[in-house]
């Protein structure tokens, strides 16, 4: 017979070293992926890639619409968005202590981070699409730039909290109006935290297909119209791993790889930025 | 002169600060608006189905567009069965990567790896499909489904859960990927709410002889509870409405099986696969009907996860 202590000695033993193992799996799928992300797409990547257009089946070619498509919506979904974000974050940090607004505000933002981006989707092809006729550019923008608002909101308000009250006193004591405390001495503190808010947006959604699906669809050809339906790298990436073609399938993981390497840089790039700023994290 | 000079000047500040104040309110109360927009704009496109369908749509289980019958069953199902899968297989994962980021894990190691678990959830969902479609479900199919065949399709009660011809896509596959994905979430909430244990209960429990699993299971589970529970519902939330990695590998098929192995459909991958093509206005409103229900679950989920977690943040200000 075990003594108590030895059998509490095991039990200990055996539950860490699970815990243990399940690190390791959690890493081995992290590592599988990109694994095999590096691995298909190795011998795909080349110059084409950025200078030629999507190919018909059988035939050679690049990603540059999807690669330029891609970019202009990212970019102006984030340019719609992050304003939104960082003014409604202002309110619900700094003007939000009395009244209603702020905390249901700061409910339905936590409810629209973990929304299904397919919704968003949706939503704006009823408000937009059907409205406008037809597919585009901008409604893919905006669907983009509805995921930017909440992620935007939420580290804005967190990092203008961050900020010492006696720093808006001061600046209270000499005399300066409200919008100006906050303008150049709160947001101007927490500029780093907010910078890295809007990579950790910009990383979230230039990897999202399901609300370009609806809004910006697809384009085989070259645009640079935001009116019209726009080549992106996501939908692609869906379209041609779901054909038959090899070749197709050759490009998706190109892609695959393209997008991977850019969000995981970003989401790097973001911490670096905001530990750099603030060393006490 | 110099009097009336900074009379205006106030002036004009009091001014700039209340229209600062009206301009970060009205953005505060456009994303305030924004959750029922979405809700009021998906409940008008799906009227002509709520009018035709009524609440039969919600338990019926057909799905057919020529003959314009729809029925949210079958993608119902499809989505509560891959998220459960997904909560099954990630509580645990995640409960085991929280303790050993909070409580094992030599000092310099915490960061490294606890990115590398964040860059999980960074890894965006077409990539999940994508590598399940074309690396994960081939070689599930080939090495881990006979198995699943042989060893639990023979179980007495959940046996025909587990039998099936080995396709390699499915409820299963799904529900696998769907774990991964939410692994990083779930952790992240964990390892948040173990970190703000008031360490002086640990080390009493330490002082008292606990070893380190009694201590994790003594002290620091029952303080957190709220807070694990929030976050397994925010894994949930994000497993629902999960779309693209879901519509590679669960096949897609409008049928109720017994069987995981089978192909079958969420109400995302519904979406994503048949709305570009759907004509006719039932058909589209049925697409929008279901879009609705995902939202309205969503929002249930989450907002009781939020309630959670609000209410652990709250018992944590009266403990300290």
């Amino acid at each position: 017979m075990l003594s108590l202590y030895q059998r509490r000695r095991i039990i200990n033993a055996l539950w860490l070293g699970i815990s243990f193992l399940m690190m390791t799996f959690g890493l081995f799928w992290l590592i599988w992926i990109l694994a095999t992300l590096a691995f298909h797409s190795f011998d795909s990547l080349s110059l084409d890639l950025f200078t030629k257009m999507t190919p018909p089946p059988g035939s050679q070619g690049g990603l540059l619409n999807a690669i330029v498509g891609s970019l202009l919506m990212t970019s102006a979904g984030t340019l719609i968005g992050t304003p939104i974000g960082i003014f409604a974050g202002i309110y619900l940090a700094e003007y939000g202590q009395r009244g209603w607004l702020a905390p249901a505000t700061r409910f339905m933002n936590d409810v629209l981070l973990s929304a299904p981006s397919i919704v968003i989707g949706l939503f704006v092809y009823m408000v937009v699409v059907l409205r406008m006729g037809h597919f585009s550019g901008w409604a893919g923008a905006l669907a983009l730039a509805l995921l930017v608002i909440p992620v935007q909101v939420r580290t804005t308000e967190n990092m203008l909290r961050l900020v010492p009250n006696t720093l808006r006193e001061a600046a209270a004591a000499l005399g300066a109006p409200r919008w100006k405390i906050i303008t150049s001495v709160t947001l101007r503190a927490s500029r780093a935290g907010i910078i890295t808010g809007m990579l950790l947006a910009v990383a979230r959604i230039s990897g999202e297909t399901a609300p370009l699906l609806f809004t910006a669809l697809n384009n085989q050809w070259m645009s640079t119209n935001m009116n019209e339906p726009m080549a992106n790298l996501p939908n692609m990436i869906f379209q041609f791993s779901m054909s038959p073609y090899q070749d197709w399938h050759t490009l998706a993981w190109a892609g695959a790889l393209l997008i991977t390497f850019s969000v995981l840089a970003i989401n790097i790039l973001a911490r670096v930025v905001f530990r750099d700023k603030n060393p006490s994290y | 002169m110099s009097r009336k000079y900074s009379e205006i000047h106030v002036k004009r500040q009091a001014i700039q600060d209340i229209s600062f104040h009206g301009v970060t309110a009205l953005f505060a109360f456009l994303v305030f608006a924004l959750l029922f927009g979405i809700v009021l704009s998906l409940f008008q496109g799906s009227l002509p189905a709520i009018k035709t369908f009524g609440w039969h749509f919600l338990w019926s289980s057909d799905w057919d567009p020529v003959q314009e019958k729809f029925g949210a069953l079958v993608p119902i199902i499809g989505t509560l069965v891959t998220s459960t899968i997904a909560l099954l297989i990630g509580i645990p994962v995640s409960f085991g990567i929280a303790i050993f980021l909070t409580e094992l894990s030599p000092r310099w190691l915490k960061r490294p790896l606890g990115t590398a678990i964040e860059l999980l959830a960074g890894i965006p969902s077409i990539i999940y499909g994508i590598w399940g479609l074309f690396i994960f479900a081939p070689l599930f199919a080939d090495h881990v489904e006979p198995w699943i065949n042989d060893h639990l399709g023979v179980l007495p009660i959940l046996g025909p859960l587990f039998q099936g011809p080995p396709m390699g896509i499915g409820i299963l596959t799904a529900g696998i990927i769907l774990a991964i994905m939410v692994i990083p979430f779930i952790t992240a909430v964990m390892r948040d709410v173990f970190d703000v244990v008031p360490p002086m209960l640990k080390e009493s429990a330490y002082g008292l002889g606990a070893t380190t699993w009694e201590v994790v299971w003594n002290i620091v589970l029952p303080f957190t509870k709220n807070g694990v529970v929030g976050g397994i519902m925010l894994g949930l939330g994000r497993a629902l409405g999960e779309t693209m990695a879901v519509t590679f590998v669960i096949g897609n098929a409008h049928d109720l099986s017994a069987s995981l192995l089978m192909p079958g459909n969420s109400i995302s991958s519904a979406l994503a696969n048949e709305f570009n093509e759907a004509v006719g206005e039932l058909y589209t409103a049925s697409l929008i009907e279901l879009c609705l229900i995902l939202f309205l679950i969503t929002i249930i989920v989450l907002s009781l996860a939020k309630l959670l977690l609000l209410r652990m943040q709250r018992a944590e200000g009266r403990s300290s």
